[in-house]
């Protein structure tokens, strides 16, 4: 019996697996389908970061900077120019070419269920001038257009492969990138292999990545502690002083590039028709009593940045003249009373089942009550709560955003009149005039000046009242050199090596 | 006894049809549009969504989509993952041995666990032995499953570093990593049926320990381990396998926490993603599937009842 069970133990013992030039990546979620042009979800952009390259990277200041275009020039407003980097093939041994390019952008334009058809509608058509030059001719001006070409938009496919696979093209993707795809588990794992033939294979220092899907924030963590996975996204903020305390990790806290706030029904339906969606003052009042900072520090151990608006403080466009209001119960209570409307005010917040979100609904609620108001929390399934906000079916609906590279990503569709993402109905002619002056110019400058002009209307109108600003939470063992904390979350495999 | 197993195997087919137009009524009553979920945060253009639900067939009334799903899974096509778009077949052939796998090494724990102790705490009535098998089924019946799981990931793979905390490796890759991957949710999945049985064995061997044919078998002069093995189990062990088969059950929907805990690409996983993400087809087809193996198995289990028990082998109906 004593020799059986020591049997067993050494079996149980040996398999506990040693992964050398393995580089294992934790995902908070399944990705969906692996193809640039159809895929929706974030953690499906990590895994894409691995196989495909794109015209353009961002850095850690949100700059703008190459990777298979070497540069790009505006030839006038209307006309952008790219130059390509020669000497790149794809995965499969095509040439990564100006046909390339042009088949990749039409073919986000015209495959049906195309969900980047709508971040890059701006383009009338693209021309080839040589192997290495493109001409993207847009329909308007537009100063958000480059930034799409940072992500899936800008992810180049090999022409004869794509065609070849069809419509399975996603359970075999080639792409550019520094890894190729070798297999997928659905909701277990993706495995990449080095690709060789890679245009900057000396930055690249593992031989595998292997993306493996763990849900559960816990065994996440247990999984980096181990020492089965070596990197993970999305550590939650009462998880990172563990990482932290712990000698065998480290841990990297960056801004990321969106926000989380309560959306308003202002004049979605017959729901908009309370004191809070038709007094903007009644709006005031609540974002008065909301102490953003106590928020933060209870519901995220302060690890997240106290806002007023759509994007971080490391965005060109963040403005620095809109700060965060200090708490003010007082005029909170002028201002309900200004109102005219009746105490306590009844408000209805929608949320979705996430703790930390009902946690930080409990504590608003907590809040607002000093000031006046009645907020009845209502927790729904994630899917079902959006359904609800786009129906109008809420007063108030706790939400975020994951974030875009450029300020027109987080802003347009949720403020301007009639667009889809804008659940509130908001619209007011000065913000959708300045919303589209930014959109229509590429003058960086001159688009700061204009969104700088927004804010305070918004903060009047409050359609959306931010709260904060994520961040990214890292949590990666501590002999993984050379990651760069670029706040779209992406994990850059580029420079990533583990010391010996 | 054939007409009994003709008549179960006749009421299969409307069984798995009720349960099919079942499941595909109950999802409709789920809120929640399965084009927004799609769409991802692509949601706030229309024409993304009508799109999706014309390519997903979801601008069809409910009859035709079921009628057009239908004819599908005659012809063996349960659709494709709306989500990933892989068949479900490929899908649930992937993820159905994992959970089997799981489910027979979480079954032959409960057996391993349950049966033995019953049989002592019943051997030793209101002694010692008794009252700790009991106080051990009553931690396992009412400890929930999503905390063992994370106090053992804690316990056995953080603190002590014996076991991978998750993930999954077939048994046709590497059989010692699959078990290593697999012997820890299956101990979580198998504790609670193990104290189901354990109640049972006892209750069951006390009534065969009273009965005058062991009475019998002692006078006789055999081992005590002879009476209670030979002669007193067998007898217990009746409607020991009808609850183990009802247990089977219990295995499947244990799973879906368990493998959700642990990180195991099975069928509960792929399930629960599937109900999240709206993804209608993977629903149906595992739910089916699910179904038509609980069939098999209570049926299983009828043909296990006839060879223990020898009287009802001249049965008819």
């Amino acid at each position: 019996m004593r020799r059986l069970l020591l049997a067993a133990a050494c079996v149980l013992i040996t398999a506990v697996p040693a992964f050398a030039q393995t580089l294992r990546i934790a995902l908070r979620q399944d990705l969906d389908v692996l193809d640039t042009t159809l895929a929706t979800t974030y953690v499906g952009r990590i895994v894409f970061a691995g196989l495909c390259d794109k015209l353009f990277d961002i850095d850690e200041k949100l700059n703008i900077v190459p990777q298979l275009a070497t540069g790009y020039e505006w030839a006038d407003d209307r006309t952008l120019v790219l130059h390509l980097r020669s000497g790149v093939t794809f995965q499969n041994g095509e040439a990564l070419d100006a046909t390339a390019v042009k088949y990749s952008l039409e073919r986000h334009l015209t495959l049906q269920g195309s969900f980047r058809k709508s971040e890059i509608s701006s383009i009338d058509h693209v021309e080839v001038v040589d192997p290495a030059t493109v001409r993207v001719v847009l329909k308007s001006p537009s100063g958000a257009f480059l930034a799409q070409l940072t992500d899936r938009s800008g992810m180049i496919l090999p022409p004869k492969a794509t065609e070849a696979a069809g419509k399975d093209f996603a359970a075999h993707p080639v792409c550019s990138g520094p890894f190729r795809f070798v297999e997928r588990v659905p909701q277990d794992h993706v495995t990449l292999e080095r690709f060789p033939g890679y245009w900057d294979a000396k930055d690249v220092h593992f031989d595998k990545l292997v993306y493996q899907v763990l849900v559960d924030p816990s065994v996440r963590l247990a999984n980096l502690k181990v020492g089965t996975v070596d990197i993970t996204t999305d550590v939650v903020p009462t998880d990172a002083a563990a990482v932290k305390a712990d000698p065998k990790l480290h841990l990297v806290v960056y801004d990321a590039l969106g926000y989380f706030g309560i959306t308003n029904n202002i004049a979605n339906g017959p729901q908009a028709n309370n004191p809070y969606g038709r007094s903007a003052l009644v709006r005031q009042a609540l974002d008065l009593a909301i102490d953003r900072a106590a928020l933060v520090k209870v519901v995220f151990n302060d690890m997240f940045t106290p806002t007023v608006q759509a994007v971080p403080p490391s965005s060109p466009f963040y403005d620095a003249a809109a700060q965060v209001p200090e708490r003010d119960v007082t005029k909170a209570k002028a201002l309900l009373k200004q109102a005219g409307v009746a105490l306590p005010v009844k408000l209805d917040l929608l949320t979705f089942n996430d703790s930390d979100i009902l946690q930080a609904s409990e504590v608003i609620q907590s809040m607002a009550a000093e000031a006046g108001f009645d907020v009845h929390i209502q927790a729904m399934e994630f899917a079902s709560s959006i359904q609800a906000s786009v129906r109008g079916e809420y007063q108030a609906y706790m939400i975020g955003w994951s974030g875009r590279v450029d300020i027109d990503g987080n802003t347009y569709a949720f403020l301007h009149s009639g667009q889809g993402n804008n659940a509130s109905h908001y619209s007011d002619a000065t913000v959708d005039k300045l919303l589209d002056e930014a959109r229509g110019t590429v003058d960086v400058a001159k688009r700061r000046t204009l969104y700088a002009q927004m804010w305070p209307i918004l903060r009047q109108d409050l359609p959306i009242t931010y709260l904060w600003n994520g961040r990214n939470i890292v949590g990666m063992s501590a002999k993984l050199n050379g990651f760069r904390p670029v706040p779209d979350g992406m994990i850059r495999v580029q420079g990533l090596e583990m010391a010996k | 006894m054939r007409g009994h197993l003709g008549t179960r195997i006749a009421q299969i087919i409307p069984t798995l049809l009720l349960v099919s137009v079942l499941v595909f009524c109950l999802q409709q009553l789920m809120p929640g549009d399965p084009a927004l979920v799609m769409a991802g945060e692509e949601r706030g253009d229309p024409q993304v969504l009508a799109q999706i639900r014309a390519e997903l067939w979801l601008d069809r009334s409910l009859p035709v989509q079921y009628l057009h799903w239908m004819g599908n899974v005659l012809q063996g096509n349960l659709g494709f993952s709306w989500r990933i778009r892989q068949p479900v077949a490929q899908l649930v052939f992937q993820k159905l041995p994992v959970t089997l796998q799981l489910g027979a090494m979480a079954f032959a724990i409960a057996v391993l666990i349950g049966v033995p102790t019953g049989i002592i705490a019943a051997v030793y009535r209101n002694g010692f032995w008794d009252y700790v098998a009991n106080a051990v089924g009553l931690a396992g019946l009412s400890t929930p499953n999503f905390w063992l799981g994370i106090m053992m990931i804690l316990l056995i793979s953080v603190q002590l570093g014996w076991l991978p905390p998750s993930g999954y490796v077939p048994l046709t890759e590497d059989w010692r990593q699959s078990l290593a991957t697999t012997i820890m949710p299956a101990f979580v999945l198998g504790n609670a049926i193990a104290a189901i049985l354990m109640r049972h064995t006892r209750s069951a061997m006390l009534t065969s320990l009273d009965q005058d044919y062991v009475r019998t078998a002692r006078a006789k002069g055999l081992r005590e381990f002879v009476v209670v093995i030979r002669h007193a189990l067998r007898n217990a062990l009746i409607p020991v396998v009808t609850l183990g088969a009802l247990e089977l059950g219990t295995l499947f929907s244990g799973a879906v926490l368990t493998e959700q805990v642990f990180s195991i690409p099975g069928f509960g996983k792929m399930v629960v993603d599937a109900v999240f993400n709206r993804d209608y087809p993977v629903v149906q087809g595992v739910v089916l599937v699910t179904a038509f193996l609980y069939v098999m198995l209570n049926l299983l289990a009828d043909v296990l009842y006839v060879v223990i028990n020898p009287r009802l082998r001249g049965l008819e109906g």
